[in-house]
């Protein structure tokens, strides 16, 4: 019986949260996929995700669709002499070797036309078009509208 | 102790690497951390802009409290919460002594932020932001007073056809109304806090 607390420890530690599931396609592993809480389902939410491409040809992000959003689009937060915009993006390249990141301040998918409002613990599938390797469906969890990335621990790291 | 010249050389030698590395790293340093202070262009900003409530607040009525303010808006789905949650997390580490620290939301999309509602998206952060959105004239004069810059621009496939680009740092203000700097986008809270830290 004593051992069973330090078990029960190892076994949560091992059962990652959603955002910490890895997916593939082709060369491309699809990791980190997170989004943000909603103040209702009026101001569109956002997109965030990791993708590694282990092969030797490049690659690219065309698309993404989810039954969470009626509109979801790429979007980049660009700062260039002291002012952000955020231009639409038709592709974003996947380099052969190289890390995608969707992350704060980056590319960015945006969630417009939310179906309900995102709270914290939620998940959703998220359906990502690649030029090359062809689609692949994720989930993705809604952490806190203060996270800044999910917190995964990977084994062997 | 007596010097030799050799010795007075080289400490002279010394002290001149000294004041050039100086002159070197300090405005460096203030880049770097993502803080950029200007001691040649102290200036006051001055609003007046209605709150969530439609009460009027303007600069003078923060007199005495460092004002944390952020031009954005609410629909805005990257760089807001991310700047937000920064001042957020400022706000608690700060502990007593946020009493002495007013964090400021000025939409810049002041009309459709009304709509959407502007107390709920600034307490979904923290409670102690005070969210602010004037009439266009009114936003466009806290702007400019701010020395800052935002416009509206056409999205066709944006919400409403439109998306607004926006200085994104975050302004310090002081207790007298100066304005002390600004901390660029992406700085991080644990900057943010230790730069107010050494001022309160």
């Amino acid at each position: 019986m004593k051992h069973l607390i330090p078990a029960l420890l190892v076994l949560m530690a091992a059962t990652p949260a959603l955002a910490c599931e890895t997916y593939t396609v082709g060369d491309l592993t699809i990791e980190h996929a997170w989004s943000r809480a909603t103040i209702g389902a009026g101001r569109p939410a956002v997109f965030y995700v990791e993708i590694t491409n282990a092969g030797s040809v490049d690659d690219a992000l065309v698309s993404i669709a989810s039954p969470a959003a009626a509109s979801p689009m790429l979007h980049e937060t660009v700062v260039t002499d002291g002012i952000a915009s955020m231009p639409h993006a038709m592709s974003i390249p996947v380099p052969a070797g190289q890390t995608l990141n969707l992350a704060p301040g980056g590319y960015h998918g945006m969630l417009m036309g939310l179906t309900t409002a995102l709270n914290e613990g939620d998940s959703f599938p998220m359906t990502l078009t690649f030029q090359k390797a062809g689609d692949v469906t994720v989930n993705v969890e809604v952490l806190s509208l203060r996270a800044e990335g999910p917190d995964c621990v990977h084994a062997g790291q | 102790m007596r010097l030799t010249m050799l010795q007075k050389i080289l400490w002279g030698a010394a002290g001149l690497a000294t004041v050039a590395w100086l002159g070197w790293i300090i405005p460096q340093a203030n880049t770097k951390a993502g803080i950029t202070f200007d001691e040649a262009s102290v200036f006051r900003p001055e609003f007046s802009l209605a709150d969530a409530s439609g009460t009027l607040r303007s600069n003078a009525d923060f007199s005495g409290k460092f004002l944390l303010v952020f031009f954005g808006f609410t629909n805005c789905p990257d760089v807001c919460p991310t700047t937000l949650s920064e001042v957020a997390q400022v706000m608690d580490d700060l502990g007593p002594d946020s009493a002495r620290v007013q964090p400021l939301f000025i939409s810049v999309d002041p009309e459709r932020d009304r709509k959407l509602g502007l107390a709920d998206f600034t307490a979904a952060f923290h409670t102690a932001i005070i969210g602010l959105a004037g009439t266009e004239a009114e936003t466009r004069a806290a702007a400019d007073s701010f020395k800052i810059y935002y416009e509206r621009e056409t999205d066709p496939a944006g919400p409403d056809g439109y998306t607004m680009s926006h200085s994104p740092a975050l302004y310090l203000i002081g207790p007298e109304g100066d304005w002390l700097g600004q901390f660029s986008y992406g700085t991080s809270a644990a900057v943010i806090l230790a730069d107010l830290q050494s001022r309160l």
